[in-house]
């Protein structure tokens, strides 16, 4: 290529560590959380390796909460909800409005900076000697009985909280103030309503898991009773305060991952996604119905059992914009023209995948059937349906679907197709047989168990040593086709968003002169051929 | 029985695990269809609609609201009727128990510690009746724990600083699980025992083989008085306290001009807290007793203070 691009302005590490260019942050993130997520991963191994036989015989009980809490929270914190919103998002929000970058994109290069601080902060926690309390921190365990580097975690959370907040806050302006011309709310692409309600809630709740934080610190530094009943605090205030946000958070990691997969869909069916306005306000109505629906998480913890009735019902209400979107998922696909490149597989795989993580969630919703099912694997199972084969599964979509746009290269189609299924299969093998432990009253977070669960969990664990391999093909193949894969054209899969109107990879300041939007996202004419947004 | 059809699938052993087998199996039923309808479609369309297939793909369904009025209303039916049957269950399982079998549960970090009334005291273990219910009103020393018992498909937290009361009951002789299922710290998972359900002949003849040491209300009278209680509470006290005698299970008027029921929740909280509820017309001068009982005592004295309920003042 003649012309620079974002890639070849400047080689200096300088260049990169104080890049003010969103896709240069873009690429830091996504580094970053290759780095988190295959240290998530190696905590998940250990487990399921240890799982394998019924005894505690690889390693002590207390290694193993810890590992358990490494990987949630790593997975949580540092993986999951920086995941699309932060690499993904980083980089096409701009493009896809059309404009040069972000609307603060010093402060987008700050957020990466205080990330891998917090990052920083909670590795050394786990390193220095761990901690065991659980992702969930729940009191007063945690505020009292602990003997592990419990503040020094929750200070890494707390200061990753702060790079969300600003990550939210600028996708909300930059949506807001920099659409280009004729780029009005209903033309722009459901990717970006999608991230527009992550946003919202990155900001509105994300505050609440600070103050939780600060308070249990308060409360295991300086003894002021706020959580521990012995000094007159109360445990379940605690958990209302952390599933205030941190139901919102599953929104927050589950949303990107649906924006995705509208532009998957619509690209490989060649057509319109179908019911756009219904999608995009659905994608509103989860962030905002998802805020009043915490309780689901007390159902047998005391709480009275007319707010577990109402939280119940609001749970199911919830559930309704998620059947709408997979509803018009399925339409969209009728009398398309499909290709099966790989970002279609994750799409449709996505589709299943989430659709059992979503029904099972019902069956968690249910008040009598939630009294056996909660804490045990059958959560597990669920939520892993949700965030792993729900969002994984769409970041993997999406990275592979927009790699030609970041990197300027093609991968190779075989491998990615061969990765997809095999993460499906691994994905389903490791997870389903825990929907089982769980309904047969298998609790979770337990290291040692009685042996007639065995069975099962030995499946599980032989379905995680192929989704570990599935996992680390695309690291392969994507890490070669990055430097010596085939050029790859501004619009390989010929799709109408206007990421796909400039070079790949982009110039510095991503379009050469200021496109103008003249119709709809998705539109392709009679011969299934794209009709760009800006034509 | 249909519950014995789903492979792997024991069947619960009470009349609640019933309903919630049959909800199970409703769930499991819903979801069926609904994946079996979406999978279908999706491999038709995949098939039918692939590139290479010639095929019509004129003629689109247009887009109208009608699509969409319909699919959500047809999830929201379904989901308001889940939502009911789960909630008409729930409150079924979670009633105010009715004045039965008393036990008590001390949950702590790892272990479980059941009494008999009768002071017949086990560890990680609890033997009851079949076919009778069983209440338990359980407490933790220290951190949150969960009663979880897969065979009733029952499950209660254990939050410090509350009584918890929970209704058991067993159908059938034999031992099944008790997990602990709320984390709580390292040895979480050694935090199981047995509830062994007997014939209630046996059970008698259980109850009586165990040693007891004397029954919960009589060591708790004895607490009663060590303790200092009994020198105001008791009779012809020079202190004026209100008198316990008859007082259980009896509305109790308060200074604030409320009433409560005595029962095991609020004496736990006179104890604890006294200042938080005054019985009318008397001066708050009980000092708090948190952190001078265990809880293992405060259950004896819970215990002894019903026994006096059928005593007059």
């Amino acid at each position: 290529m003649s012309e620079t691009n974002y890639l070849t302005t400047d080689y200096t590490l300088r260049s990169w560590f104080l890049t003010t260019d969103h896709k240069r942050i873009a690429i830091l993130y996504f580094a970053s959380l290759i780095f988190f997520f295959f240290i998530g991963g190696a905590a998940a191994t250990v487990i399921r390796i240890e799982l394998a036989t019924p005894q505690g015989d690889l390693v002590s009980s207390d290694t193993y909460n810890r590992l358990f809490t490494m990987h949630g929270i790593i997975m949580v914190w540092f993986f999951l909800i920086p995941s699309i919103p932060n690499t993904l998002g980083n980089f096409v929000v701009p493009l896809m409005i059309g404009a040069r970058d972000l609307a603060f994109p010093r402060l987008n290069l700050m957020s990466w900076y205080i990330f891998m601080l917090g990052g920083c902060t909670t590795l050394f926690a786990i390193f220095a000697g761990g901690i065991d309390t659980g992702w969930t921190f729940y009191t007063p365990f945690s505020t009292l009985y602990s003997n592990s580097y419990v503040i020094l975690a929750a200070a890494g959370v707390f200061i990753a909280g702060f790079s969300s907040i600003l990550t939210g806050l600028n996708f909300i302006v930059s949506i807001h103030r920099l659409r280009a011309p004729g780029l009005t709310w209903y033309r722009l692409p459901l990717f970006l309503w999608s991230l527009y309600a992550t946003s919202v809630i990155l900001v509105l709740a994300t505050p609440v898991l600070a103050i939780t934080l600060l308070l249990i610190a308060t409360e295991r530094f300086f003894g002021v009773g706020i959580f521990d009943p012995r000094i007159g605090g109360d445990p379940l205030l605690f958990q209302h305060l952390f599933w205030f946000y941190s139901h919102p958070a599953v929104y927050i990691m589950i949303l990107p991952g649906m924006g995705v997969i509208n532009e998957l869909i619509s690209c490989f069916s060649r057509k319109e996604v179908f019911g756009y306005k219904f999608v995009a306000w659905a994608s509103l109505a989860i962030a905002a119905v998802g805020f009043l629906v915490w309780g689901h998480h007390m159902f047998v913890s005391g709480q009275s059992l007319v707010a577990s009735l109402v939280f119940s019902f609001m749970s199911f209400i919830v559930a309704v914009p998620s059947a709408i979107k997979v509803f018009n998922w399925t339409a969209t696909l009728h009398k398309g023209l499909l290709r099966f490149d790989a970002p279609m597989l994750y799409a449709l795989g996505f589709i299943g995948l989430f659709t059992i993580g979503g029904l099972t969630g019902l069956f968690l919703a249910c008040l009598a059937y939630d009294v056996h099912a909660t804490d045990t694997y059958f959560v597990v199972a669920h939520f892993h349906y949700i965030m792993v084969g729900g969002m994984v599964t769409a970041y993997f979509g999406g990275l592979h679907y927009w790699w030609p746009k970041i990197t300027g290269r093609l991968y190779s189609e075989h491998w990615a197709r061969a990765a997809a299924v095999l993460i499906f299969f691994g994905f389903n093998l490791t997870f389903f047989p825990q929907f089982i432990l769980g309904a047969e009253g298998m609790p979770r977070r337990y290291h040692i168990y009685p042996p007639e669960f065995q069975v099962w969990n030995v499946l599980s664990s032989g379905g995680a040593a192929i989704l570990a391999l599935a996992y680390l093909m695309p690291l392969f193949y994507l890490g070669y086709s990055a430097f010596f894969g085939p050029r790859a054209p501004a619009n390989p899969w010929d799709a109408p968003g206007l990421e796909w109107q400039t070079s790949s990879p982009p110039p510095e300041h991503n379009f050469a002169t200021q496109p103008v939007v003249t119709r709809k996202p998705y539109q392709y004419n009679r011969n299934f051929q794209a009709e760009p947004q800006n034509a | 029985m249909w519950r014995q059809w789903i492979p792997f699938w024991q069947p619960g052993l009470s009349p609640q695990s019933g309903d919630v087998d049959l909800l199970f199996a409703g769930l499991l039923i819903a979801s069926a269809v609904v994946l079996g309808l979406l999978f279908f479609l999706l491999t038709l369309f995949c098939v039918r609609y692939r590139s290479g297939n010639q095929t019509d793909r004129e003629h689109r369904v247009a887009k109208s609201w009608h699509w969409e009025v319909g699919w959500t209303a047809a999830s929201l039916v379904g989901f308001l009727g889940l939502f009911v049957w789960g909630a008409s269950v729930y409150f079924e399982m979670y009633k105010t128990p009715a004045d039965e079998l008393d036990v008590f549960v001390v949950a702590k970090q790892w272990m479980w510690k059941t009494q008999h009334p009768g002071g017949q005291a086990e560890i990680n273990a609890l033997h009851v009746p079949v076919k009778r219910p069983v209440r338990l009103v359980m407490a933790s020393q220290d951190v949150i724990h969960s009663f979880f018992i897969p065979a009733l498909r029952l499950k209660h937290d254990v939050v410090p600083g509350r009584y918890q009361d929970l209704e058991i009951e067993v159908d059938r002789p034999g031992q099944y699980h008790l997990f602990c299922a709320e984390y709580c710290g390292t040895d979480h998972s050694g935090m199981i025992g047995e509830i062994v359900a007997m014939e209630p002949a046996d059970f008698s003849n259980w109850l009586a083989q165990q040693a007891p040491s004397s029954p919960l209300a009589a060591e708790g009278g004895a607490l009663f008085r060590e303790l200092g209680c009994s020198g105001c509470h008791g009779n012809g006290s020079k202190v004026r306290a209100p008198p316990l005698e008859g007082v259980y299970g009896r509305p109790v008027p308060l200074s604030d001009g409320s009433t409560v029921i005595a029962d095991d929740k609020y004496i736990r909280d006179s104890i604890l807290l006294p200042r938080s509820q005054i019985v009318a017309s008397y001066e708050p001068l009980m000092p708090s007793f948190e952190g001078k009982v265990s809880e293992d005592q405060l259950l004896r004295l819970v215990m002894y203070i019903k026994s006096l309920a059928g005593r007059s003042s």
